[in-house]
């Protein structure tokens, strides 16, 4: 899944379905590969055929797998943006209407016929830790097994995806029957908030949840978001009830179950748009089992200031596109008439408006991905089907050029080859042993830049010298036969307050000769082989030149400073034993490495 | 010392192609040969080596048969007699004490064969302990005899159950040995000439080549290798991949900065400030230089606004844009960064022209390492910008660029960036994995990137990427990408790599 490309494709989120499931949602059967086909047409991808059985052996061994269900699993990866396929419900009516079987539902909030309407009071405190809460009710909703399984699958995968790990939403879902509002969303210090939390056996205060969930597998991971907060969020009934403390947990007493009919959703978020998005994919995904499919029952939520809003907004935008436009942005030429309806079979409901200059598309609360026109061509062309667009070659017209200091690299390293050195490539990342200790100097006299959060030592430091990487090359290939000759032109990296980020690369040559001598003559050679490259003479005045030089990484009266262009570039000599050893090393090795800028 | 040791190689070649003359037509045998020349087999094998390396002189067909020869003990039985017999030889007439006997070198198994054969009997009541007497006049020893048959090379004429029981007595053995049936060759004749090995100088000066013959060269070993030195694989790729570029028009992006800011890295191309790739796990942010301190003002306002609020047609994200968010300086996690530079470059022009960028640098991601990841990659990524680009000339130059690299069956899949849109992944099918599979992503900058920069409204810029890595390890057939790159590279395979060809 981690593909490498323009991308930085943080995971797709994965969607497991029961393959019997889907196929009698949406009506008829298919061959593994026809599924693999239409998902990759409407931007899936079939990753996996699997089952839980498979899972578990694969995981676990083949042991812990028996009596698991061997029921055949889809694996769905499904595009970032869109939440609305994150389940079977919405994976099933999206291809559904894309294959034009069904219309797109149209989702209805509605208001309780009595005007008992569910309402929600939000208190200042929360405004220091997570200041806002939506909510909804599902009413007369008919769970299954199945059904009930992917409302807790979505709402985890809402979590994991939308809501970043609770940190910007954290969804509660409560039985509505147990409770009675007016509910309170405030935040007590830990001390004072006390509850039994879901599925425990009797009542903590938060401190003790907190700690009780330390080393819980799942929920550990959410502690973070409000544990140093003086005040922890807290949502009550109108008789002290806990419905939930979020992002954390909900209590026990509002547990759903299968026979669950009244739920009552909450979403508390420190990013009010995410929670409005992620409340509407909710309840528009679970209002198919509601006895008036597909309405939603509004809740009211009462800002401490006064101001009150209803959710959910389920609200639907229209935008107006020119046919004009989508063809072009696209290459094709379709009548107005017929893009319409490509976006209708993308749940855009879209006719064309006046005289056939414009289309009018309508989209719904589900497509919360689509903010602007160029999302609305986007979905036209999947709909024509990006396989069936002709290719064409742009007339752009332009004249290439290599960049210089590139291409001054790429002539040095044929001549370095030539010369008889091979050509290594190390990482640019190291640690900062690598740079200072084992180069015998201490890392805060190098230029380089530190990694704030390195997962190991490796990538604490980028670079300031290639010599590292290359000692660290041989030390690898001690087995090969000797002289070992490298080099490598690549760029280090130092800080440089002149730059916009502080720190600037550097086109560096570094070669390296190992064996049984020292070599200083080989490499010395090399210098001038280089030098005579560069059409730079030994000479003091205009040319290049050497003279002795201290460095801690070579052995006294062995090392030399490289000038030339009326700068110091490099240094080359004799390796300092300490250096040879700490690299692992037991043969004499010489080496130079010069910055090749100069030569531009 | 065999007297035909004495005879050197020439002369022992010599007397072997005098022995075939006679010989005729039909040929001989070389064990045959060796025997009657009074030989070694091996020796004689060394005169037809000698004789084939001369060319056509003679053909020698390599055939295999078995012979009987006698082991170690077997000889010793030829010389000494068989044991049963020299026990009954030692046997005087007054008969001899049984502990006697047995200490006898062929005491004990002699014994029980010449017992069992009744050459001799056992007093167990004699005076001082048991003693053997000889129960017959004299013996004939005819496990000497059949042996002795052997030597002689006629093995063939024991019955084949007296074999058995001698093998069984581990006295003979079956052995298989290579042989050659010679004949003459076209370039027959009986004497051998001296063969030079190469040329000299002398000999060009003297002219003396005219008239020598020159050994003949085994042209089935290998040469030796010049010394030299190589490039690096991956690199050999990436120089090919860059010339593709050049070939098509595109301009090289200078990609030598690997510290960028979250501002160029992410919000100048409407990544969101929550977007996960924005996260400590997958980013590798810096501590010093922590953040970037310059930024064009102006624009930073518009991408500020875009993300925030909305505008050019844009709903936005809807959120609270920080700064101090952009200011993070990181190591780039793709070249796009320098992309998003390079079109605010472009964008800053009195005129728009349309351009052609490519680059392949290297990008930092700070993720879970395995066969297939590491921290650090090459990434390929062509831009095009230009007025009225559509996705079809997205698709068309993608094409191009893929038969460049000898990949012709392409298919395309709608995904999502979140700085493209339309996107689509490339998938190629792969004849050795018999499926497809992904080989680049791509897509159509988005407005809300491009307007906020300056650029015209009608200019769309097309771009893709990929790794350099996946390619190269598919072409050389490497699975663990620490064998590609990275210090603990193996230089073997730096060393035999063939060139990069991607098309062939």
């Amino acid at each position: 899944m981690r593909n490498v490309t323009v991308a930085q494709a943080s995971d797709m989120p994965t969607v497991s379905v029961k393959r019997e499931l889907l196929f009698q949602a949406l009506g008829r059967r298919y061959t593994d590969e026809e599924v693999d086909e239409l998902c990759f047409e409407f931007g899936l991808e079939l990753d996996e055929i699997t089952s839980e059985k498979d899972i578990i052996s694969k995981e676990q061994g083949d042991g812990k797998a028996e009596g698991a269900s061997d029921i055949i699993l889809y694996k769905i990866d499904v595009p970032a943006n869109r939440y609305d396929l994150l389940c079977l419900e919405g994976l099933v009516r999206g291809l559904q209407v894309f294959k034009e079987r069904i219309k797109a539902p149209r989702y209805k909030r509605i208001m309780p016929a009595n005007g008992g309407v569910q309402r929600l009071i939000i208190t200042e405190e929360t405004a220091q830790v997570r200041p806002h809460v939506v909510a909804a009710v599902l009413r007369n909703i008919t769970f299954s097994k199945d059904r009930y399984d992917s409302f807790i699958d979505l709402q985890e995968k809402l979590h994991q995806n939308i809501c970043r790990k609770r940190a910007l939403v954290a969804i509660g879902t409560h039985d509505l029957d147990t409770i009675s509002g007016p509910f309170t969303y405030t935040a007590r210090p830990p001390s004072e908030i006390r509850f039994k939390p879901l599925n425990q056996s009797k009542e903590y205060t938060a401190s003790e949840i907190m700690d009780l969930y330390r080393t819980d597998s799942q929920l550990k991971h959410y502690l973070h978001i409000i544990e140093n907060k003086p005040l922890y969020p807290v949502i009550y009934d109108s008789n002290g009830v806990v419905l939930s403390m979020p992002p954390i947990i909900n209590g026990d007493h509002t547990k759903i179950s299968l026979n669950t009919r009244n739920v009552f959703v909450e979403c508390t978020a420190t990013d009010i748009t995410k929670a409005k998005i992620v409340l509407d994919i909710l309840v528009t995904m679970f209002s198919e089992y509601c006895e008036k499919q597909f309405t939603v029952e509004a809740a009211e939520v009462t800002y401490h200031n006064g101001k009150t809003c209803i959710y959910p907004e389920l609200a639907y935008r229209r935008e107006k596109v020119k046919p004009d436009l989508i063809n072009k942005k696209i290459g094709i030429s379709e009548t107005p008439s017929s893009l319409a309806k490509l976006l209708t079979r993308m749940c855009l409901k879209s006719h064309v408006t006046g005289n056939g200059n414009n289309i009018e598309i309508e989209i719904p609360p589900t497509r919360a991905d689509i903010i602007h026109a160029c999302d609305i061509i986007e979905d036209a062309a999947i709909a024509y089907g990006y396989n069936n667009i002709q290719m064409t070659i742009p007339k752009t017209y332009t004249i290439a050029n290599q960049f210089p200091l590139n291409k001054l690299t790429e002539l040095l390293r044929q001549d370095l080859a030539a010369a008889g050195f091979t050509e290594a490539l190390t990482f640019a990342l190291c640690s900062q042993e690598d740079i200072a200790d084992k180069l015998g100097v201490d890392i805060s006299s190098t230029k380089a830049v530190h990694i704030a959060n390195p997962k190991t030592a490796e990538f604490q430091v980028a670079r300031t010298s290639l010599l590292p990487g290359l000692l660290k090359t041989i030390a690898a290939n001690r087995k090969m036969p000797l002289p070992l000759k490298l080099f490598e032109i690549s760029d280090i990296v130092v800080k440089d307050s002149t730059k916009d980020v502080g720190a600037r690369n550097q086109r560096n040559l570094c070669a390296i000769y190992y064996n049984k001598n020292p070599g200083f003559e080989v490499i010395h050679g090399l210098l001038d082989r280089v030098m005579q490259l560069l059409a730079v003479p030994p000479s003091k005045e205009s040319g290049y030149l050497i003279k002795a030089a201290e460095d801690s990484a070579f052995f006294p009266g062995r090392c030399a400073e490289i000038l030339a262009k009326g700068q110091s570039i490099g240094k080359l000599g004799v390796l300092h034993p300490d250096v040879i050893t700490k690299f692992e090393l037991t043969m004499p090795c010489s080496a130079l490495e010069i910055n090749i800028e100069p030569f531009l | 010392m065999s007297p035909a040791m004495a005879t050197d190689g020439p002369a022992l070649a010599e007397l072997l192609l005098q022995r075939l003359e006679r010989a005729g037509g039909g040929g001989l045998g070389s064990l045959e040969a060796a025997a009657a020349l009074g030989l070694e087999h091996q020796q004689l094998v060394g005169a037809v080596k000698s004789l084939q390396a001369l060319g056509e002189v003679i053909e020698a067909e390599q055939r295999s048969s078995k012979r009987w020869e006698l082991t170690p003990e077997g000889k010793e039985i030829v010389q000494e007699g068989s044991h049963e017999a020299r026990v009954f030889d030692s046997i005087p007439a007054e008969g001899l004490p049984q502990s006697e006997l047995m200490k006898l070198p062929s005491g004990k198994v002699g014994f029980s064969k010449a017992m069992s054969s009744k050459w001799v009997r056992l007093d167990k009541n004699a005076d001082g302990g048991p003693r053997v007497f000889r129960a017959v006049e004299s013996v004939q020893d005819s496990v000497r005899e059949k042996l002795q048959l052997v030597q002689q090379g006629e093995a063939e004429s024991l019955e084949e159950k007296d074999r058995n029981e001698l093998k069984k007595r581990k006295l003979l053995m079956e052995v298989i040995i290579k042989t050659y049936w010679i004949r003459k060759g076209s370039a027959f004749s009986t004497t051998v000439t001296r063969q030079e090995t190469d040329l000299t100088p002398e000999m060009l000066a003297s002219g003396s080549w005219r008239d020598l013959k020159f050994k003949p060269y085994n042209f089935e070993a290998l040469g030796i290798m010049p010394e030299s030195g190589h490039l690096h694989p991956l690199l050999k790729v990436r120089t090919q991949f860059r010339q593709i570029f050049l070939e098509m028009g595109f301009t090289e992006m200078p990609t030598n900065n690997f510290i960028e800011s979250s501002f160029w890295n992410f919000d100048a191309l409407f990544q969101p400030q929550q977007h996960p790739a924005r996260d400590q796990h997958d980013t590798f942010f810096l501590q010093d230089p922590a953040e970037a301190t310059d930024f064009p003002m102006d624009y930073l306002k518009r991408v500020k606004k875009i993300h925030s609020q909305g505008g050019y047609g844009s709903q936005g994200y809807k959120y609270d844009w920080k700064l101090e968010e952009a200011r993070k300086n990181l190591l780039r996690t793709h070249t796009t960064a320098v992309s998003a530079r390079m079109l605010y470059r472009l964008a800053q022009q009195e005129k728009f022209t349309p351009a052609k960028y490519f680059s392949i640098d290297r990008v930092f991601r700070n993720e879970t390492l395995d066969a297939t990841h590491l921290a650090e990659f090459h990434q390929i990524e062509g831009v095009v910008a230009d007025y009225g680009l559509t996705l079809g000339d997205l698709m068309g130059t993608l094409r191009e660029f893929f038969t460049k690299l000898g990949i012709s069956q392409l298919r395309f899949k709608p995904a999502y960036n979140p700085y493209t849109e339309p996107s689509m992944e490339v998938f190629s099918y792969h004849r050795g994995l018999q499926k497809w599979v992904e080989v680049g992503n791509s897509g159509i900058f988005r407005p809300e990137m491009l307007l906020p920069m300056g650029l015209p409204e009608g200019v769309s810029v097309i771009a893709w990427g990929l790794s350099l890595e996946r390619p190269t390890m598919i072409k050389y057939g490497i699975n663990n990408i620490r064998e590609l790159v990275g210090h603990k590279v193996n230089l073997q395979m730096v060393y035999d790599g063939p060139l990069c060809r991607l098309d062939a």
